[in-house]
């Protein structure tokens, strides 16, 4: 189907940063489906536990003790606003998996506050993804995922959960919060996954 | 009308505009026509895809503004500065004028009408909109139901759905509806005193959107002047006792700041859902 809209010529940003059916934002949306909560670092834990059933787990302290990096990146939202070259710096889930011993393919990530969304294990490996705790030189706030998100810039915004606090590896894929509703298990936004079906 | 727990492909529909309603100086609605649309559940929202005649696209994401209905849906869209979708929607779209829309999309921030909970809703500005399809909805299935609206804007010209949110207060005896004025006042931003209920006379708002649907003459409204606080939400809205099903849509600041409220006030966070737009 191609149905032209009348009296539409748009704004015409041909970016090739932006993916397809993006458009460019300067600020930065909040998406959540629930209120922020409030996480305290001298609490906070995060967790990975293996297919059977062997856990790792880092306090702040621990967390922040570890090699981290500096992060430059585009994120895309799959409500359709991209944000360029944000900054941030975390430690890379190659530190944080080195030593454990899996066979799973397939990743749970799990939220303070109930939050889940599904990854394939590879896609965290080879320095595509990291447990962010700054944004822009300062503390991640936590209507962005502060304490601690995981950030995985190529995937469509929704699998870098916020307020992260364990991931679960797994053999066989299940499906997080948003993809139980619909949204795409996968989430490339250069192939437009948005929902179960793209 | 429920879509199921796993839905299908998305496929993109072709709506046609079957009328345009001007609601506030800046807000306006389109009722669509939608052969193939399933129907929705109120709170849910669909992505709008526009396209030029050399083939560029623009799509982003609008909440239904009615009651379910097979085949056809109605969005209200708020003209933000710049913008390049809301531009067209809200200004430029007449009727006869195509685009394509799918959904719905998103089962979280969504009301069931067999819910046994009262809806408490509220809204920030133009997130009144998903919070007005559960209105709608709770009319039409005749709900008995009790339902809360507090609805934030910054002045009384800028309440979209005033008649009939007055309506409804009229004819339905479990709506309760408060209005908050955030800048009524020289006081403005400063938060609602309880003790302070003021009633609007009505007036005719500035019709900045040049359609040929004026603007309608608002109708006395009755609320608060300043933003949520406390002592409003204790004085109006269901007690957490009540076990209310929470719905929070608006700008991320109005929801972070009643989300904030209402867990102080000792609402279980699992029972509030939120829905943000714009930037914080």
């Amino acid at each position: 189907m191609n149905v032209v809209t009348r009296g539409f010529t748009g704004r015409r940003r041909d970016d090739p940063k932006l993916p397809p059916g993006q458009y460019l934002e300067h600020s930065f949306p909040v998406l959540q489906a629930g209120p922020t909560p409030s996480v305290r670092t001298s609490s906070w834990t995060f967790t990975i536990t293996t297919e059977t059933g062997a856990a790792t787990v880092w306090n702040w302290q621990q967390l922040t003790a570890l090699p981290a990096e500096d992060i430059t990146t585009d994120i895309h939202c799959v409500t359709s606003w991209s944000k360029l070259g944000t900054r941030w710096r975390g430690v890379s889930l190659d530190t944080l998996l080195d030593g454990i011993s899996t066979g799973a393919g397939y990743v749970m990530a799990r939220s303070y506050g109930g939050y889940t969304t599904n990854l394939p294990l590879p896609d965290l490996r080879d320095g595509k993804a990291w447990v962010a705790y700054e944004y822009d030189g300062a503390p991640l706030p936590a209507e962005h995922g502060g304490p601690a998100r995981l950030l995985v810039p190529h995937l469509y915004f929704w699998k870098s959960a916020k307020w992260l606090t364990g991931l679960d590896l797994m053999t066989e894929d299940k499906r997080g919060f948003w993809e139980r509703l619909g949204y795409h298990d996968y989430g490339d936004p250069w192939r437009e996954q948005r929902y179960q079906g793209d | 009308m429920a879509r199921a727990a796993v839905p299908g492909r998305l496929t993109w529909l072709a709506a046609t505009v079957s009328a345009t309603r001007a609601e506030t100086a800046t807000a306006r609605t389109l009722a669509l026509d939608v052969p193939g649309w399933p129907g929705h559940l109120a709170g849910q929202h669909v992505t709008v895809r526009l396209t030029a005649a050399d083939g560029y696209t623009a799509q982003r994401s609008y909440s239904v503004a009615s009651a379910p209905a097979p085949g056809r849906l109605e969005l209200t869209v708020q003209r933000v500065a710049d913008g390049e979708v809301s531009s067209y929607l809200g200004g430029e779209a007449r009727p006869g004028d195509q685009f394509e829309l799918r959904g719905p999309i998103g089962g979280w921030f969504a009301w069931h009408p067999g819910d046994p909970r009262p809806p408490l809703l509220l809204a920030g500005g133009s997130g009144i909109v998903p919070l007005m399809s559960v209105i709608r909805t709770h009319a039409e299935v005749n709900s008995k139901v009790p339902l809360q609206l507090i609805y934030s804007v910054r002045t009384p010209a800028d309440v979209i759905y005033a008649h009939e949110l007055s309506e409804r207060l009229r004819v339905s005896p479990v709506t309760a509806v408060t209005f908050l004025f955030t800048r009524m006042t020289r006081w403005s931003r400063t938060p609602a005193r309880p003790d302070a209920e003021i009633t609007v006379p009505g007036e005719a708002p500035a019709n900045g959107n040049g359609e040929r649907d004026a603007t309608p003459r608002q109708p006395p409204l009755r609320g608060y002047a300043g933003r949520l606080s406390a002592e409003v939400l204790a004085k109006t809205a269901f007690p957490p006792a009540l076990n209310p099903a929470v719905f929070a849509c608006g700008p991320s600041g109005f929801v972070e700041a009643a989300s904030a409220l209402l867990i102080a006030a000792g609402y279980p966070p699992d029972s509030i859902k939120t829905e943000r737009f714009g930037p914080n």
